[in-house]
């Protein structure tokens, strides 16, 4: 990080917001998470060519090109491995990762296992509507089994799946919960997350107003986490098993050390190194 | 044009037995002594689908010049034993000039080897091992051969004092006394086989296989990251750049899958770093998406595809050049990219180096297509030169408002920020985008950058690297690949009868170029393309996308057996009509 953040105020959201206009539907839930990684990285106080948002596809995979910062708009399901391989040879950069439940839980699931397994010092953000938005509303991992569409009628009859529970075993080192109608909160988790060692997975609930209006009633429902934040793997696991999904927060914090790779220092010419073939 | 004049003095031999019976350790001490004492060799093994124990073959042709292609027949086949011989006989061809060594104690000669006709003597292996304290049948079997093919026994003691040394003076004792007691043993039997012509020792040459040149190429042409996923016969290229790129100051990550390790190499070379990663057929076809997102945005890899039987997981320890169809046509969307071909084990070097140069320089993805045979064939060579292609990635000079990261230029290169740099920010994107990188479904867009995407590769000045050209001749063969060493040794051959061919192959293998081609066909009356695939696919691409006016024919056949230089001589006279 080349700003300190003590030194410096210079920046605010607008420096990292590009004049793209969203795609985004009127009350997306995803233009708030826009808005809160700017603060976010406005309260870090980081140059925008230091951070890279890395995104693959559907909704808001979109957000890279909505910023002001590096940013790579990939393939489908594939940004967390994209994003790996940047932070490793690039470690000087604050790697961030966008992108939605279809993508990251679905096409994308091995990659989160191993995001998470690996440990690498990134933020991966999911915005999590339990839809697939950009195709025009199809059930995602993340869907209740009972939700009626077109290419599901009557509902997948499949049981959602737990994305946190999955972090949290796979090995992910902070794991926190959002909601995207509380913009304020948000960025402070995306704070803390992008400020904790290793990978900081944010699930940030993000209602889709236009297939899921029934989400508008999100923000009836959530509330913060009855608890602090916890170290303890055994404890993280029990709340993240029995929660409804509606508690908001830093619900697991650790002390994992990051995956990186060794500096090597050059030990070898070409010439030298060629040695090795000689007869 | 080089012209095609020394014919090779070889002599094959084969050693084979159970896994576990050393087969493949002996056949590498041969090459090495061999190597050391002056000779040129080629070292191939064979061994059954099992991942330890089965049969196993070493496979070693030495030559008096440098060496691509396996011999017509075998002159020596040592068997320790002949477990499961049927299943692999077919690969070691035998005449009625060649010897057979068989121990007694294993039964008779099996009727799939004693039909050849060949001589063959009987040395009991076993018993002379058994005779040895820690004897050992292989050490038997390297001091038969090293007899028969009359080599300085110096260098056979140096050899073994250099491969034995960790294992302790015990089993170098050993090994001495078991290679003395096979050296005996033919000194009684008095059998020789003429060894070629040696005229300087081998000091200052290369022991190397084309998986090692390839990982080799790569290093010299500016990689350092590296992410994949294990694969046979690909392995050994990342099994061989984790500890050396370390060396340089850079790494290897091992990845979950293919998906994930092309979006790695794609990610570190978005950074700025020159990346690289090897696979094979079926990781490929998993690759292909990727790929395409690195062609749209503009971001170069370079993918080693070292290819195997297919398709699906076909014949895995096996050569083929069937993935030419998937390498040129396997992306979505008109997807310019670059696939080259090294030409021989040595030019895994070269090829792999000049293949990170240009993805580098045209900010494209690059498919380099070796194969099983180049990749785990080892080779003795005169070290290939350092032709200094370099990784050079044109940055900016000016960034700020107004930055266009997708400026239409008129090479269609245009300048590559690396984050970090103040001004450069864009979105590099698989979305189709304006000349900033911004989302554009535009008609205008659209053309212009799929002209700027073909227009950077087809404006590259890639000299004449494109194809090897050699022979002067009124007809002409174009083959591509590990063939070419084998169709390079057949002409050779049939030149000292005094029919002269022309001999193309080309390295750079997309984008095509018809025009070099047409220049390369002046005066040529007819073609001939040998490709070692079941459809041809060479073939084919050579009729769709160049313009060869003179009669053109094909001769291809699938694997797992690869060309031998005698058939390939009766291919060509018989189609030449000579």
């Amino acid at each position: 990080m080349s700003v300190n953040s003590a030194t410096t105020s210079a920046f605010s959201a607008r420096d990292y917001k590009s004049d793209v206009k969203p795609v985004w539907c009127p009350g997306c839930g995803d233009y708030t998470v826009l808005s809160a990684i700017g603060k976010a990285l406005a309260e870090l106080a980081l140059a925008p060519e230091e951070v890279a948002v890395i995104s693959g596809i559907g909704c808001s995979s979109r957000i890279p090109a909505y910023l002001n910062t590096y940013g790579f708009h990939g393939v489908h399901g594939r940004s967390t491995a994209l994003a790996t391989g940047l932070k490793l040879s690039r470690p000087d950069l604050t790697v961030l990762v966008t992108g939605g439940d279809g993508d990251g839980f679905s096409i994308g699931g091995n990659h989160f296992l191993h995001a998470c397994r690996r440990n690498v010092d990134l933020t991966y953000i999911v915005m999590d509507n339990r839809v697939y938005g950009m195709t025009k509303g199809q059930p995602s991992p993340t869907t209740e089994p009972d939700w009626d569409s077109a290419l599901s009628p009557g509902g997948t009859g499949l049981r959602p799946f737990n994305p946190l529970v999955i972090a949290l075993a796979s090995g992910a080192n902070f794991i926190a919960r959002g909601f995207s109608g509380d913009p304020n909160g948000t960025a402070k988790l995306i704070t803390e997350a992008i400020q904790t060692p290793g990978f900081s997975f944010v699930e940030v609930l993000s209602p889709c107003v236009t297939f899921r209006p029934d989400q508008r009633d999100w923000k009836k429902i959530v509330r913060p986490a009855p608890v602090d934040p916890t170290e303890d793997i055994g404890q993280a696991a029990r709340r993240l098993m029995t929660d409804d999904g509606f508690n908001l927060g830093v619900l697991y914090s650790g002390k994992r050390k990051p995956y990186a790779l060794t500096k090597h220092e050059v030990t070898s010419d070409m010439t030298n190194l060629e040695q090795q073939f000689a007869i | 044009m080089p012209e095609i004049d020394h014919v090779l003095n070889s002599v094959s031999i084969a050693v084979t037995g159970s896994g576990g019976a050393g087969v493949i350790t002996a056949g590498s001490m041969l090459l090495e002594a061999a190597a050391k004492a002056g000779l040129y060799g080629l070292f191939t093994r064979s061994s059954g689908p099992q991942i330890r124990g089965g049969e196993a073959a070493a496979m070693i042709r030495l030559a008096d010049g440098p060496v691509g292609a396996p011999g017509d027949v075998f002159d020596i086949l040592i068997a320790i034993d002949w477990h499961n011989i049927e299943r692999f006989a077919i690969e070691l061809p035998l005449s009625d000039t060649s010897i057979v060594i068989a121990d007694p104690s294993q039964g008779a000669v099996p009727d799939v080897i004693a039909l050849s006709g060949a001589r063959i003597i009987e040395i009991p292996l076993k018993e002379l091992a058994k005779k040895i304290k820690k004897g050992r049948q292989n050490m038997i079997a390297l001091g038969v051969v090293t007899a028969l093919i009359d080599l300085d026994q110096d260098v056979v003691d140096q050899v073994m004092v250099h491969v034995l040394a960790k294992r302790g003076d015990e089993a170098l004792r050993a090994s001495r006394e078991a290679v003395a007691s096979g050296k005996q043993a033919i000194s009684e039997i008095g059998a020789r086989v003429t060894s070629p012509a040696i005229s300087a020792d081998g000091t200052g040459r290369w022991m190397i296989s084309g998986n090692e040149a390839a990982g080799l190429g790569a290093l010299r042409g500016g990689i350092r990251f590296v992410a994949a996923y294990p694969i046979t016969p690909a392995t050994e290229v990342l099994e061989w750049l984790s500890p050396n790129l370390q060396k340089v100051g850079g790494s290897l990550v091992q990845a979950e899958d293919e998906l994930a390790s092309i979006n790695m190499i794609i990610g570190a070379s978005y950074g700025g770093t020159p990346s690289l990663t090897a696979t094979s057929g079926p990781g490929l076809a998993l690759m292909t998406e990727s790929l395409g997102l690195a062609v749209a945005s503009e971001v170069p890899v370079v993918v080693v595809d070292v290819m195997r039987g297919g398709p699906s997981t076909g014949i895995p320890t096996k050569s083929e050049q069937s993935d030419l169809n998937i390498a040129l046509f396997g992306l979505h969307g008109d997807a310019p990219h670059l696939v080259v071909a090294p030409n021989s084990v040595s030019d895994c070097v070269f090829s792999t180096q000049w293949a990170v140069s240009v993805a580098e320089a045209t900010q494209t993805p690059t498919i380099v297509l070796s194969d099983q045979l180049l990749g785990q064939t080892k080779v003795i060579i005169d070290p290939p030169a350092d032709l200094a292609f370099v990784a050079r990635r044109v940055t900016p000079a000016e960034t700020g408002e107004g930055f266009q990261r997708y400026a239409a230029t008129g090479t269609g290169i245009s300048p590559m920020p690396i984050p970090g740099i103040a001004g450069g920010q864009y979105t590099a994107d698989g979305l189709e985008h304006d000349d900033k990188g911004l989302p554009s479904s535009q008609v205008k867009d659209h053309a212009t950058q799929l002209d700027k995407r073909s227009d950077k590769l087809d404006n590259y000045d890639f000299g004449d690297h494109w194809a090897e050209i050699e022979g002067e001749g009124r007809f002409a063969v174009i083959c591509w690949g590990s063939t070419t060493a084998t169709v390079r040794e057949a002409l050779e051959r049939l030149s000292a009868d005094g029919k002269n061919f022309r001999l193309i192959s080309p390295r750079l293998l997309a984008p095509a170029r018809p025009a070099e081609m047409a220049l390369a066909l002046q005066g040529i009356d007819r073609v001939l393309t040998i490709e070692l695939s079941h459809s041809a696919q060479f073939y084919h691409y050579l009729k769709g996308h160049f313009d060869i006016s003179c009669p053109l024919q094909s001769h291809h056949r699938p694997g797992p057996l690869p060309f031998r230089v005698g058939e390939l001589c009766d291919v060509i006279t018989e189609w030449s009509g000579s």
